[in-house]
């Protein structure tokens, strides 16, 4: 982990200060911090000389560019026709019963966020859903409590699945 | 039921790619107008929905005078009911790289990109070692092509070639008019061919065994096999490669568990096929001369009596509400609108013809949307809202 400012500076020696190298760089600051702050887009917007409006009108267009503070572990539950066909309500009550949030909510400890996403490609294992950047098909009530229940016995320990 | 022949099993997209080294090195021995030649006498179309001629888009990028061009792999696979180009990259990857790479020595480009939708991120590592791998071979041959990795970021938009190349440059995925089209104004300007990647997969084909393997599949108009992802209600979900031109009547007997009351051909974006319809149609590219063809990017959703057709519509409207770019007025308050509407009819707070009005909306949008997601809805809203009326007011 390095401070943000750092983080921005070492992305932009990577990918290049160019306009095209926008979304590589939120991609990268998002991969660390879990979200973009506007303390992050601001400094972005400097480092590629570019109007702070611009970096946050183009961070804000992709579902997958967070910029509201997100937990450690992001869960992403696809809705779409096949999944939703396939029970993903039961195991989105499921989620919500054990960790005690609704969907768009983060738990108190910052541990654990909930969102609804769209097709995941996965429908012909559905319900599927995403933890970060792994991700767990064929789901059931019971099938994603235990999945869960890793994640909790894991969370005291440094580890990391954020690729 | 008696159908009418048995569904043909294809194997060519994941038969064994081990000889990529030979393929290329034998495609970048060939003059590159013979090239274009057999993928023309091939008679390829996009297997991305859109179905463009893919030798002719070589061509025209070909002879575009532009010392600088693109070649893009549209990896940003986001129609709902398709999953079949995560599983060519995932099975044979080499195949697709050797394509792209082919492509470049054809139009005359040593960089090329593919874009890969964010939800397949676990992918990364292993694409990207496939191409380091493909890199070093191109090296050898004394090839000057680069290939990189870029990752989308959860737009389902971003699939339409030109919010691709406006993603691509650090934009908002907004689609751009067209023309100019890509082959002469793509990605930073430049000439560009775009590709979907089992497209790519299938010159990969067509270079191995010659065009005619390839033609001699298919029925007149729609050519070769295409990929399959079948989901929904079926016993054996899963992806197939089969011939084009099947009639979907064939295709039910196949994959549904006896109790299909509709199949929905193509994704959200496409059309929904009562039972009534199964037998007069077939899955193909618009031209043929019986009946209704209908094209797909690949994606068989099948439903059973079971399911309410209003849920769907619902599912779909929600979904095209939330993926809407925003840029164009049809498009952005089309949809929120269809989904409000249908919403009131069902409650009640509209009369039933009130449904006749959405559908005069969607053709509107289907007129005025500046691209294929905004003139897309009219298919599945029209198709469902015709044939399941009942199930939109009840």
């Amino acid at each position: 982990m390095v401070a943000v400012l750092e983080l921005i500076d070492n992305l932009a020696g990577q990918y290049g200060r160019d306009r095209s190298s926008l979304l590589p760089i939120l991609q990268g600051v998002v991969k660390q911090e879990n979200y973009l702050s506007e303390y992050a887009m601001i400094e972005i917007a400097r480092a590629l000389n570019l109007p702070a409006a611009e970096v946050y009108g183009t961070a804000t267009f992709y579902s997958f560019l967070e910029y509201k503070k997100m937990g450690k572990y992001l869960i992403r539950i696809c809705k779409t026709i096949t999944c939703s066909m396939k029970g993903k309500n039961q195991v989105l009550m499921a989620i919500e019963d054990m960790l005690k949030i609704k969907v768009g909510e983060t738990t108190p400890d910052g541990m654990f966020s909930l969102l609804q996403t769209n097709c995941l490609g996965f429908c012909h294992m559905a319900p599927a859903m995403l933890i970060n950047f792994d991700v767990y098909t064929d789901l059931t009530p019971e099938k994603v409590r235990e999945i869960l229940s890793g994640y909790l016995n894991k969370k005291g320990g440094a580890d990391d699945t954020r690729i | 039921m008696t159908p009418g022949y048995d569904l043909k099993r294809v194997d060519f997209i994941f038969q064994d790619e081990s000889d990529w080294k030979e393929i290329l090195q034998k495609s970048l021995g060939r003059p590159s107008a013979e090239l274009i030649n057999e993928l023309i006498s091939s008679e390829l179309k996009g297997r991305g929905g859109a179905g463009f001629p893919t030798g002719f888009k070589w061509k025209l990028a070909a002879d575009e005078l532009n010392p600088i061009k693109y070649i893009i792999c549209n990896a940003d696979e986001g129609e709902p009911g398709t999953f079949k180009d995560r599983e060519i990259l995932t099975k044979v990857p080499m195949k697709v790289l050797t394509a792209m790479a082919i492509c470049g020595y054809v139009v005359g480009s040593h960089e090329a990109y593919i874009y890969l939708r964010g939800e397949y991120f676990f992918l990364q590592p292993a694409l990207n070692k496939a191409i380091q791998e493909f890199q070093a071979t191109c090296q050898e041959l004394n090839f000057d092509f680069r290939i990189n990795l870029f990752m989308g970021a959860g737009a389902y938009i971003c699939g339409e070639e030109t919010a691709l190349f406006e993603s691509m440059e650090g934009k908002r995925g907004e689609p751009r008019n067209k023309p100019p089209y890509p082959t002469s104004f793509g990605y930073l300007g430049k000439p560009t061919v775009i590709n979907n990647v089992e497209t790519l997969a299938h010159t990969y084909t067509i270079f191995k065994y010659g065009a005619k393997r390839f033609y001699d599949l298919g029925v007149q108009y729609s050519r070769g096999s295409k990929l399959f992802s079948v989901s929904g209600d079926t016993p054996k979900p899963g992806i197939y490669e089969l011939e084009l031109g099947m009639s979907l009547l064939d295709f039910v007997h196949d994959f549904g568990d006896g109790d299909t009351k509709a199949v929905q051909v193509g994704g959200a974006s496409g059309f929904l096929v009562p039972q009534k319809r199964f037998a007069e149609t077939t899955i193909g590219f618009q031209g043929k001369l019986t009946g209704i063809s209908l094209p797909t990017g690949g994606s068989m959703m099948l439903f059973n009596s079971s399911r309410s057709m209003y849920n769907v519509l619902d599912n779909y409207l929600e979904f095209f509400r939330e993926e809407s770019c925003g840029q164009c007025t049809p498009c952005r308050v089309g949809c929120q609108q269809l989904l409000n509407g249908i919403k009131a009819v069902k409650r009640g707070e509209k009369n039933a013809l009130y449904l006749d009005k959405l559908l005069r909306l969607t053709e509107t949008m289907q007129y005025t949307a500046k691209c294929g997601l905004g003139q897309s809805v009219a298919n599945s809203f029209s198709s469902i809202v015709e044939n399941f009326r009942e199930e939109m007011i009840y």
